[in-house]
């Protein structure tokens, strides 16, 4: 629903995704913010919202795949787990430059995304969570297994890679500061393009196989290709993402891509919404607290009750996690970006109520 | 060829094990089409409370088994009240997220009340192994397969003859026509989840003897039974046996010829493979129902 007294007036402002002035005004303060960060926040937050940044890139690809496509996904950080693992072995084993390495990275993790998705044509819901889930494990078995197996030192198997810092000609990525501006440049390019992606033919293709996949093959949708074509722009995502990660740490092991992380990814969609990129933004910054949060708790808890074990942190995240997907799912299963809506429409009717 | 035997003996008792896992899945698929991720977290979960009670405590064995499998009753007819009820009705995505929230859930709740520990039944199943020829077989391995195949049999016969395995077989064709024939469909959720979290308990502390209790073996719950009901077919609780012995014999022996030239680790994903080939050539198993789509 439109502000009151906004009308498009030409076609140009009919397309705008920023259609006020307030919403200008907003992005610019919010851009204004996001330059001015590092220089007022201390070195965690910024850890924080620097990784915040990585892992929303890889939630865009799984709204993409799963939310607007409907193809579900369990295997995202294995898939960001392949764009780690190219982008470190192209920039430090070749010594490619970043700029090549990052879209090598995303073609790759997209690649194996669509061999992992092909199983798509034939079967969906419970039979492709399968199929993703052994992507899962299989992925990530290689990874460890592969340089056994082609006797040569590629992964580093379970030891894991050192990976250099980005670099862009003469400028090299060494700080956080630094590296920060560089992770929130790239996420806002995906983010715009999932954002964008929605309002194309392709995206349009996405949600009539999403709704009913039999009625889109009869409306003409061709279900084969624009099936393989959300597992391969998801995953895309997933491989810049995990390139990012990589650089951001300057070390990737297998035991960063987990089954957890991809159950993660999964479940931030859900709380902020299924379908919606602001649902997947508002579910990974959602997500995120929490788990700082359980981060400030967990100590608190192991000094106030002696008998539980000392490190906690993982456990509360788990446990406030689980039951925040519950609480989502049973009282609120269209998310975060529906309350949202209900919540603009209101003000912007108000004082009345419709 | 010795070889050869002995790795299949091992598979067979392996593969009964993970059928008696899978069945698990089965029963609560069949009746409330909710494909249960978290069964391998309760497994696991339940197989540590029986070493608390029984190395912990200090409670002889029997006792902790009997505890743990009514505690097992109460938190499947818990979890089906508070947790999945509410979703009946919900999209498919609700369920398989809902589970996997759960299967993370309680691996935190094992790494708050027991720690990382790998841990070990004493004094449960004889160590000693039994020689049969030149074939080897644990002792542990062979009671795991005695007690699955009477909990298939049994399973099997209450399915059939049983007035509530038969409601059940109903409520897994159709729910409305199960309520016209006056079946409570709800309550026969609720005795599936019992069922299965009855067999998680019993699974986990057969493949706790069987190898170590530890927090990883919360993932057989997807890594080796999830292949089992493909292969089986997901409705059909026979299938399960069979699923898990196919399964059990092509992991052992796969590995057993494959490790050398690998460098080891290849059980875990032999399952999977095979399950990736099941998806692409008969995704709905061997025994399991052909559901014909309309718009």
């Amino acid at each position: 629903m439109r502000p009151a007294g906004t009308f498009d007036v030409d076609y140009a402002r009919d397309m705008a995704i920023v259609r006020t002035r307030l919403q200008w005004i907003m992005l610019a303060v919010f851009f204004a913010g996001l330059i001015a960060l590092p220089h007022f926040s201390g070195v965690y937050w910024l850890h924080i919202v620097s990784t915040t940044g990585f892992v929303l890139i890889a939630v865009l690809g799984l709204h993409i795949t799963t939310g607007l496509c409907g193809q579900i996904n369990l295997g995202q950080s294995a898939f960001m787990a392949v764009g780690a693992y190219t982008a470190a072995i192209l920039t430090a084993k070749l010594g490619l430059p970043f700029l090549v390495a990052l879209p090598c990275a995303g073609v790759m993790a997209g690649m194996v995304g669509m061999i992992f998705g092909a199983p798509a044509l034939r079967i969906k819901e419970f039979y492709l969570a399968m199929a993703t889930l052994a992507a899962q494990f299989i992925i990530i078995w290689f990874i460890v297994h592969i340089d056994a197996i082609i006797g040569m030192e590629l992964t580093g198997g379970a030891y894991g890679l050192d990976v250099p810092f980005a670099s862009i000609g003469a400028l090299v990525f060494d700080t956080p500061v630094k590296m920060y501006y560089l992770i929130m440049a790239i996420t806002l390019i995906m983010g715009l393009f999932a954002l964008n992606i929605t309002r194309t033919r392709v995206g349009r293709a996405f949600i009539a196989v999403r709704d009913n996949d039999l009625a889109a093959e009869v409306m003409g949708v061709n279900l084969f290709y624009y099936k393989i074509l959300a597992f391969f722009i998801g995953c895309s995502f997933a491989g810049v993402a995990g390139s990012l990660q990589a650089h951001y740490l300057n070390f990737i092991g297998f035991e960063q891509f987990r089954l957890h992380e991809s159950v993660w990814y999964l479940g931030m969609i859900v709380i902020g919404g299924m379908g919606s990129p602001l649902g997947a933004v508002m579910g990974t910054v959602f997500v995120r607290g929490l788990d700082v949060a359980s981060d400030n708790i967990a100590p608190i808890l192991s000094a106030t009750f002696p008998f539980l074990p000392m490190n906690l942190v993982m456990p509360v995240r788990m446990i406030v996690f689980a039951i925040v997907i519950m609480m989502f799912l049973i009282y609120e299963p269209r998310g975060l970006a529906h309350r949202w809506r209900i919540f603009k429409a209101s003000y912007r009717l108000w004082p009345y109520a419709y | 060829m010795e070889f050869f035997l002995q790795l299949l003996t091992t598979g067979i008792m392996q593969g009964a094990l993970y059928g008696l896992v899978a069945l698990g899945l089965v029963i609560v698929y069949k009746s409330s089409r909710v494909l249960n991720l978290a069964h391998g977290g309760f497994l696991m979960v339940l197989s540590f409370l029986a070493w608390q009670f029984a190395d912990e405590w200090g409670l002889p064995m029997w006792l902790g088994i009997i505890l743990v499998l009514a505690i097992s009753v109460a938190l499947g007819y818990g979890v089906e009240r508070v947790i999945l009820r509410p979703l009946t009705g919900q999209p498919i995505l609700a369920t398989i997220i809902v589970t996997l929230a759960l299967y993370e859930g309680l691996h935190g709740i094992q790494v708050m009340a027991w720690g990382g520990f790998t841990q070990a039944y004493h004094g449960f199943i004889p160590e000693t192994p039994l020689t049969l020829g030149f074939i080897v077989i644990e002792q542990p391995y062979l009671w795991s397969f005695l007690v699955a195949i009477v909990f298939f049999v049994g399973f099997l016969a209450f399915f059939r003859y049983s007035k509530q395995g038969l409601a059940m077989e109903i409520v897994s064709e159709d729910h409305q026509i199960a309520r016209s024939l006056g079946i409570n469909v709800k309550s026969v959720f609720a005795q599936t989840w019992v069922f299965a979290l009855f067999i998680a308990a019993m699974s986990g502390i057969l493949y706790g003897s069987l190898h170590a209790i530890t927090a990883t073996n919360a993932d057989i719950g997807l890594i080796k039974a999830l292949p089992v009901v493909l292969l089986g077919g997901l409705e059909s609780l026979p299938g399960a046996l069979v699923g898990g012995l196919i399964v059990g014999v092509v992991e052992i022996v796969g590995s057993g010829y494959i490790d050398p030239l690998v460098g080891g680790g290849s059980q875990d994903i032999i399952p999977l493979v095979l399950m990736l080939l099941i998806l692409l050539v008969k995704p709905y198993g061997l025994f399991g129902w052909v559901r014909i789509e309309r718009i």
